[in-house]
C-alpha cells in the first residue's frame, strides 16, 4: 500500500494540534435518524408508498395496452396548453412514460426512506501508479527514441512531419468536386451572371408554371406597398429540366417592391427604378437564403436565417446583421408594349461571396 | 390677409396646416393611385352616418376627425372597407396602447357596427372592398398550388406551417392558425401594418383562394406528435429539450440527492 496517508488527500484538521491524523469530518458527523428509522408507523407508510408506486407502474402498463387497443389513431383531443393532439399518441406516451417513471420513483423512495442511511467512509488506494511502473514506462520510451534514431536523424524527422502535414490536403482538394461545372465553362462567370438581360420581361413567380401563358407584368398592377416575387420570362424554357430550372431560379430570383418615389433615398444606379418600382435580388448576400421579409412601411428587408437587414429605400445597403455586401439591384424599365423588363443583368454577382469574386 | 398674418404664429396653426397638408397629400395620392378596384356597393346613407358617428367616438383621437391621420395614426383615406373590417374585426383596432405593432385582441364592435365604419371610410375615397362570399369560397381551390404560392409569397414571414415569426424592432408576422378566410383575404388585399400588399392584379382571386385553402388545410392538420411547439422544427424542439426537459431532469436529480428526513 501507499506510503502516504489520508491526511495528504483529505481536508485538514480544523484545529491545529488536533491529535487525530487523517481527520474525516463526515465520519465524525452525528448520525441523525430519519422519521422512518424511529417511527414504525412512518416506516410502514413509506413501505406502502413504494409498493404503491410499483403498483401504479403496473397499472400504467395495463392502461397502455388498453389504450393501444381501444383508441383509434386518428382521434384527436383538446388539451389545454398543448392544443389539439392525437389522443392515441398522448395516451400511449403518458402510460408508457409513467410505467417507467414509477419504477424509478419507487426505487428512489425506497432507497431514501427505508434502506440504511448511515454515513460510511470508502477507503481508496492512491491514484498514481507505483514508482517502479512509471520509471519502467519512461525507460521504455527513452529506449524507443534512442533505437529508432528519431533524435539522431533530423532530416527523417522533418520529412515525416512534412508528409503528415500534407496528407489531409487531398481531402480539401476533393471539395472542389462538390460542384461540377459544364466542360469549358468558367465557374466565376457562372456565379457572376444570371438570366437577366436587356429587354427580358419580368413575370411573377407562381411556382412550376412560372412564365406559362403570361405576357408579363404591367407597372400599374403593383400597388405602392406591394411586393412581388418574380423571375425572368424565359424561366419557362427550363420547366422540363428541374436541374436547370433550379440553377436559374437560384440566381435570377428577384423581388419587386413599390414605394412612393419620394421615399427612395438612393439607388445603385441613376433611374434604376420604374415609377417607384424597385427590383432587388431575392438571394441574401450572406449565405444565400431566399429573402422576402419586406416591411413596406420601413422598407427593411430582413433575412430569416441570420437577421441580416437591408434598406431597400437606400440602395439595399446592409443596416444590420452579418451580410457584408448590399443587396444587388436590377435596373428595370418597360418595353414598347408597356410590360416591365430588365434593362441589363445585375451589375454585381448575386448571392453569397465566393473565392474569386474579389 | 391681415387676419391670417396676425394669427400665423399661434400654436394651433401648425396642427391645422399639418392636417390640411395631410388631407391634400393623402387625398391627392388616393385620387391618382391605382391601389385596387373601388368599393362596388357604397353603404346606404344611414349606414355611412352611423359609421361616422362610431368613427368619431372610437377612432378619431388617433386617425383625426376627418380620417386624415395624425402623429399617432395613419390616414384612413383610401384604405378601403376591407382594411377597416380586418383591423377592427380582429380587435387590432382600436389599439389599447401604442407599440411596435397592434396585437389581436377581443373585438369590441358588432359586425354591423364594423360594416358601418367600413362604409364610412370607403365613402371617403376608393379603396379595396370587403371580399364577397364568392371570392372567399375556396371549396374548388387547389391546396397543392396554394402551398406553392404560400411558400413563394407568405412563408418567409408567416413560416412554412403558418406559425408566424419575428420581424425587426419588435414587429412580428402573426400566426395564421386562427385566421379566418375573410381575414386572410383582407390582409393580402390591404397589407395591414408592415405586411406588403398583394392586390388582385399581382395575386389573382383564384390564387388567393388557393392560399386560403392551404392555410385552412394547415389549420385542420392534426399534430400527431403531440406538442407542436409552433411547428418550427428541430431548433425549437432542441431548445425545448435543453430548457424544459433538462430542467425537469435536474429537478429529479435534486430530489434524489436530498437527504430524507
Amino acid at each position: 500500500m501507499s506510503a502516504r496517508n489520508d491526511k495528504d488527500l483529505l481536508p485538514v484538521n480544523p484545529e491545529p494540534g488536533d491529535p487525530k491524523p487523517g481527520y474525516l469530518p463526515v465520519a465524525d458527523m452525528a448520525h441523525k435518524p430519519r422519521v422512518t428509522d424511529t417511527d414504525p408507523k412512518a416506516a410502514r407508510r413509506a413501505e406502502r408508498q413504494v409498493a404503491g408506486m410499483f403498483l401504479l407502474s403496473m397499472l400504467s402498463v395495463v392502461l397502455f395496452v388498453v389504450a393501444f387497443v381501444t383508441i383509434d389513431v386518428s382521434t384527436t383531443v383538446y388539451v389545454p396548453v398543448l392544443g389539439v393532439v392525437g389522443a392515441s399518441n398522448l395516451a400511449l406516451g403518458l402510460t408508457f412514460g409513467s410505467a417507467i417513471f414509477f419504477i424509478g420513483a419507487g426505487a428512489i423512495q425506497w432507497a431514501k426512506k427505508l434502506m440504511p442511511d448511515v454515513e460510511v467512509v470508502q477507503e481508496r488506494h492512491e491514484m498514481t501508479s507505483p514508482k517502479a511502473d512509471t520509471e519502467e514506462a519512461a525507460a521504455t520510451y527513452e529506449r524507443g527514441k534512442e533505437e529508432s534514431g528519431f533524435a539522431r536523424y533530423p532530416i527523417i524527422r522533418r520529412t515525416l512531419l512534412g508528409a503528415l502535414a500534407l496528407f489531409p490536403i487531398p481531402l480539401v482538394v476533393m471539395l472542389r468536386d462538390l460542384w461540377q461545372t459544364p466542360a469549358g465553362a468558367n465557374p466565376v462567370e457562372i456565379l457572376s451572371t444570371t438570366a437577366w438581360r436587356d429587354g427580358m420581361r419580368i413575370v411573377p413567380d407562381i411556382g412550376h408554371d412560372t412564365g406559362e401563358g403570361v405576357e408579363g407584368m404591367l407597372p400599374a398592377e403593383i400597388p405602392v406597398g406591394g411586393l412581388v416575387s418574380a423571375l425572368p420570362y424565359e424561366i419557362k424554357d427550363t420547366k422540363d429540366d428541374p436541374a436547370a430550372n433550379f440553377r436559374q431560379r437560384g440566381k435570377a430570383a428577384i423581388i419587386l417592391v413599390r414605394m412612393d418615389p419620394t421615399e427612395i433615398r438612393s439607388q445603385q444606379g441613376e433611374g434604376w427604378d420604374y415609377q417607384g418600382i424597385l427590383a432587388y435580388s431575392k438571394i441574401c448576400t450572406h449565405v444565400g437564403c431566399p429573402i422576402a421579409l419586406y416591411e413596406h412601411r420601413t422598407h427593411h428587408l430582413l433575412c430569416p436565417c441570420h437577421q441580416s437587414t437591408f434598406d431597400l429605400a437606400d440602395s439595399g445597403n446592409v443596416i444590420f446583421g452579418p451580410a457584408a455586401r448590399r443587396m444587388p439591384q436590377l435596373p428595370i424599365g418597360v418595353d414598347e408594349e408597356g410590360f416591365l423588363v430588365a434593362r441589363s443583368d445585375f451589375a454585381e454577382p448575386v448571392g453569397p461571396s465566393f473565392w474569386e469574386r474579389g | 390677409m391681415k387676419f391670417l398674418a396676425q394669427r400665423r404664429r399661434r400654436p394651433w396653426v401648425a396642427v391645422v396646416l399639418l392636417g390640411f397638408a395631410l388631407l391634400v397629400v393623402g387625398g391627392g395620392y388616393a385620387a391618382v393611385s391605382n391601389t385596387a378596384p373601388a368599393e362596388a356597393a357604397m353603404g346606404s346613407q344611414t349606414q355611412v352616418e352611423e359609421g361616422k358617428r362610431l368613427y368619431l367616438e372610437g377612432c378619431s383621437s388617433c386617425h383625426g376627425l376627418e380620417a386624415q391621420g395624425t402623429q399617432n395614426g395613419p390616414s384612413l383615406i383610401g384604405v378601403g372597407a376591407a382594411s377597416v373590417h380586418f383591423q377592427v374585426a380582429t380587435g387590432r383596432m382600436p389599439m389599447a396602447a401604442p407599440g411596435a405593432q397592434a396585437p389581436v385582441k377581443k373585438d369590441i364592435y358588432t359586425e354591423e357596427e364594423i360594416l358601418a365604419m367600413a362604409a364610412w371610410v370607403a365613402s371617403l375615397a376608393p379603396g379595396p372592398a370587403i371580399p364577397t362570399a364568392e371570392q372567399l369560397d375556396f371549396s374548388d381551390a387547389d391546396v397543392a398550388e396554394g402551398g406553392v404560392l404560400f411558400r413563394i409569397n407568405c412563408a418567409q414571414c408567416h413560416q412554412a406551417a403558418g406559425g408566424g415569426g419575428a420581424l425587426t424592432d419588435g414587429k412580428y408576422a402573426p400566426s395564421l392558425m386562427n385566421a379566418t378566410p375573410q381575414e386572410i383575404y383582407e390582409a393580402m388585399l390591404t397589407g395591414p401594418q408592415n405586411m406588403p400588399i398583394f392586390n388582385d392584379e399581382t395575386l389573382p382571386t383564384e390564387e388567393k383562394q388557393a392560399i386560403i385553402a392551404y392555410i385552412d388545410d394547415l389549420q385542420q392538420a392534426p399534430s400527431p406528435g403531440g406538442l407542436s411547439l409552433g411547428r418550427l422544427g428541430p431548433v425549437v424542439e432542441g431548445l425545448f429539450m435543453w430548457t424544459a426537459v433538462f430542467a425537469a431532469l435536474i429537478a429529479a436529480a435534486v430530489w434524489i440527492g436530498i437527504k430524507a428526513r
